[in-house]
């Protein structure tokens, strides 16, 4: 496929590879975080790991908008939708992951809920124009790629005066999740992050600098596609090499430093920062999610049907959130591959194929049967 | 003297404007005239003909195979295909990878009032079209009608019964280390021929459904001589999910070659664009064969010697596997596993 092939041709990742293997100094180690999902997915699908030398270690970061979805917020979504009858709906994923009572939105749905899976907040609207006797919500989660849409949504309803359609407005901010996992007391063992590609298409390269000026570590911005990946390690092996921390962009074709400006004024207009908003793993982040702007208060859905956000927490057994945070593999939660499993998840990193524990499972457990 | 009774007469079925209705379903008239007029003239055969509650067949030489399939396709015409020639041509490859050759199929429709019947009349043509070119007649039936809203026009049930010859053993279970694993063409045509149509996606070239009876490519497979251990056809969760069900039935692992599995360009741009492995995605008209390694260069040859198999390739190995993974080397070199499919990536595919 033109424009794609390109970017997973196998000789050329051998290249790269090489020139990894040959730069990476033998004496230490390279702890790199890929930040997101869709990375995380690039790395597992195509097994980049057989790629890299032993001592250049990807660590999977939060960067999976259904994994950090803390179980309060489900439970807000499906309280919503089997105690005040809304046609909820939301993206694929979203629908399966756990909250309390042994419940999914999934599972609520089965027992009546009026759950619905759509592609596009179009779809959502679409739904609320057909449906004009139902409040239908839209339960709007992801990072800074999802949520120009949502406030498209948004300000398309407010003008068509769509009165029986809101949002339950669950989306969250890159920038602010890197500070959390940087900001541990006595710092974090990571050498450098290959920095999010589609986020980064949004709100720019320039968010990125101050993990590189004040925290003096490097960031590589890469594409999705196992080259763009390929190539920000050996960037990112390089500038550890160099002993020097900057921002630096491999996926040119697509982002620059000041990013999508319109987006970014569209997202003004509708959202503001949440003073603070729950993470799974992570924990409470300041300023680190959005809410509508008190002139868009009439789609809150968590205003209009006064459903507070009542914090729940994590199965005890469960290590999503030491693996959001880049301290543990998949591998050394307890639970993993036994209660937990994609058929069955526990906790949310085993839900989409992008988080951690997933992709672990589905792509690259065999490396523990030897 | 004449009798006073008048002639029988029945208006004949409004195909162009009617529409199913629940009298359709109730047993009396209006029924035996669907079937009649509909039915009956389309699937045409000596068996069916019969007209009694089942139909009385000869005796058969070899052991049987029985198999079943609902089909609650949407939409119901696709491109390629439709519920109707699909739900002959799915019962026939699950009585085809058995080894069997297909003999009869019953046919049992669940109808939502409502449903218009010149849809039906196309659905059921197409079924006796499908049925006539494989040879398989449609000997037995059953149409109920649903409520409108309790259905979604239309879902067929077919079963195949077939005749297994002496000498054939194929089994999920047989799969041996060192045997080579064929793939009879690309995968993913028909899931995405569904999903490309219900999501309104238009690519240079229309994704078309793959939907095939499978048996005379079976035969001369089966007639080539070759040590065929396994035939399975990976219809829903794809080729992924088939293996695994294999590695696990045979308790053995697998190791496929990403670059040996063929996807058509329009099917690779449509999953790319909505996110989906084409390992995933469902195929109607296509085999995985798990083969003795000495008899595999015959068997492709004689694979791609027919209509429904020219690029069959070999796309990996058989391999001793206490944890039964199905791995693969991708495209750029890495490994990695090729697990069962978690949830339901397309629902109402066949």
């Amino acid at each position: 496929m033109k424009y794609v092939d390109e970017f997973r041709d196998g000789e050329l990742a051998k290249n790269i590879a090489a020139n990894i293997a040959r730069e990476a100094m033998p004496n230490r180690d390279y702890r790199l975080m890929e930040f997101c999902g869709g990375h995380t997915h690039a790395i597992s699908r195509y097994g980049l790991v057989d790629l890299l030398p032993p001592n250049v270690r990807m660590i999977h970061g939060p960067g999976c908008p259904v994994c950090v979805l803390p179980i309060g917020r489900v439970d807000q979504a499906i309280r919503l939708a089997r105690e005040q009858g809304v046609i909820l709906c939301t993206y694929a994923d979203t629908v399966r992951v756990p909250a309390s009572d042994n419940l999914s939105l999934m599972r609520a749905k089965a027992k009546g809920a009026d759950v619905r899976m759509i592609y596009s907040t179009q779809d959502a609207l679409k739904i609320a124009r057909e449906n004009p006797g139902r409040e239908v919500v839209f339960l709007a989660i992801g990072f800074e790629t999802t949520t120009p849409p949502t406030a498209v949504a948004v300000k398309q309803a407010a003008a068509e005066g769509l009165k029986n359609f809101s949002i339950l407005c669950d989306h969250v901010l890159t920038p602010a999740a890197m500070h959390a996992i940087l900001a541990v007391e006595g710092g974090v063992a990571l050498d450098g992050f290959v920095g999010p590609a589609h986020v980064s298409t949004v709100i720019g390269s320039k968010p990125y600098e101050p993990f590189a000026d004040d925290y003096g570590k490097p960031v590589v911005i890469a594409g999705f596609e196992p080259l763009d990946v390929m190539q920000a390690i050996l960037m990112l092996v390089r500038q550890v090499n160099e002993g020097r921390a900057a921002v630096e962009n491999e996926f040119t074709r697509a982002v620059t430093r000041e990013g999508n400006l319109k987006a970014q004024e569209l997202v003004a207009e509708v959202f503001e920062l949440r003073d603070t908003f729950e993470w799974r793993g992570l924990g409470s982040v300041p300023h680190s999610a959005l809410k509508l702007r008190d002139k868009f208060s009439a789609f809150d859905a968590e205003q209009k049907f006064k459903v507070d956000y009542v914090a729940v927490p994590d199965n005890k057994a469960c290590e999503c959130a030491a693996i959001l945070r880049g301290q543990k593999r998949p591998q050394e939660c307890k639970i993993f591959g036994t209660v937990c499993t994609p058929d069955n998840p526990v906790g949310s990193c085993m839900v989409s194929s992008e988080g951690a524990c997933a992709a672990h499972y589905s792509y690259g457990r065999f490396r523990e049967a030897v | 003297m004449t009798s006073g009774v008048k002639p029988n007469y029945t208006r004949p079925l409004d195909i162009k404007n009617g529409r199913v209705d629940m009298s359709h379903g109730s047993g009396g008239r209006a029924m035996a005239q669907l079937i009649s007029e509909l039915f009956a003239a389309a699937f045409n055969n000596e068996y069916l003909a019969q007209g009694n509650d089942g139909a009385l067949l000869p005796q058969a030489n070899g052991r049987l195979v029985m198999a079943t399939d609902s089909h609650v396709v949407s939409p119901l015409f696709f491109a390629g295909g439709d519920i109707g020639c699909l739900s002959v041509h799915g019962t026939i490859n699950d009585v085809a990878v058995m080894g069997a050759q297909p003999l009869y199929l019953s046919a049992s429709f669940i109808l939502e009032e409502g449903f218009p019947l010149a849809d039906l009349k196309r659905i059921v043509e197409s079924m006796a079209k499908a049925s006539r070119e494989a040879g398989v007649p449609v000997v037995t039936g059953d149409t109920k009608v649903v409520e409108q809203g309790k259905g979604d026009g239309v879902f067929i049930t077919t079963t195949g019964v077939g005749v297994v010859r002496e000498g054939i053993n194929l089994s999920g279970d047989l799969a041996k280390p060192g045997d080579k694993i064929l793939l009879s063409g690309t995968i993913g045509d028909h899931g995405m021929a569904i999903l490309s149509q219900r999501e309104g996606l238009t690519f240079s070239a229309p994704i078309v459904s793959d939907t095939a009876a499978l048996h005379g490519l079976i035969a001369a497979m089966l007639d080539s001589g070759a040590q065929l251990r396994v035939l399975r056809d990976p219809t829903r969760g794809g080729l992924a999910t088939t293996l695994n069900e294999i590695a696990k039935q045979s308790g053995v692992g697998m190791m496929l070659q990403e670059s040996a599995i063929a996807v058509n360009q329009p099917v690779e741009a449509a999953c790319e664009f909505l996110g989906l492995d084409p390992l995933y995605v469902a195929n109607e008209g296509k085999l995985i064969a798990i083969c003795a390694p000495e008899d595999t260069p015959h068997l492709l040859e004689v694979m791609r010697a027919h209509p429904l198999a020219r690029e069959a390739a070999v796309i990996g190995e058989v391999l001793e596997d206490a944890h039964g993974f199905v791995q693969m080397t991708t495209k750029l070199g890495g490994r990695r596993v090729v697990d069962w499919l978690a949830g339901e990536q397309l629902p109402r595919i066949c």
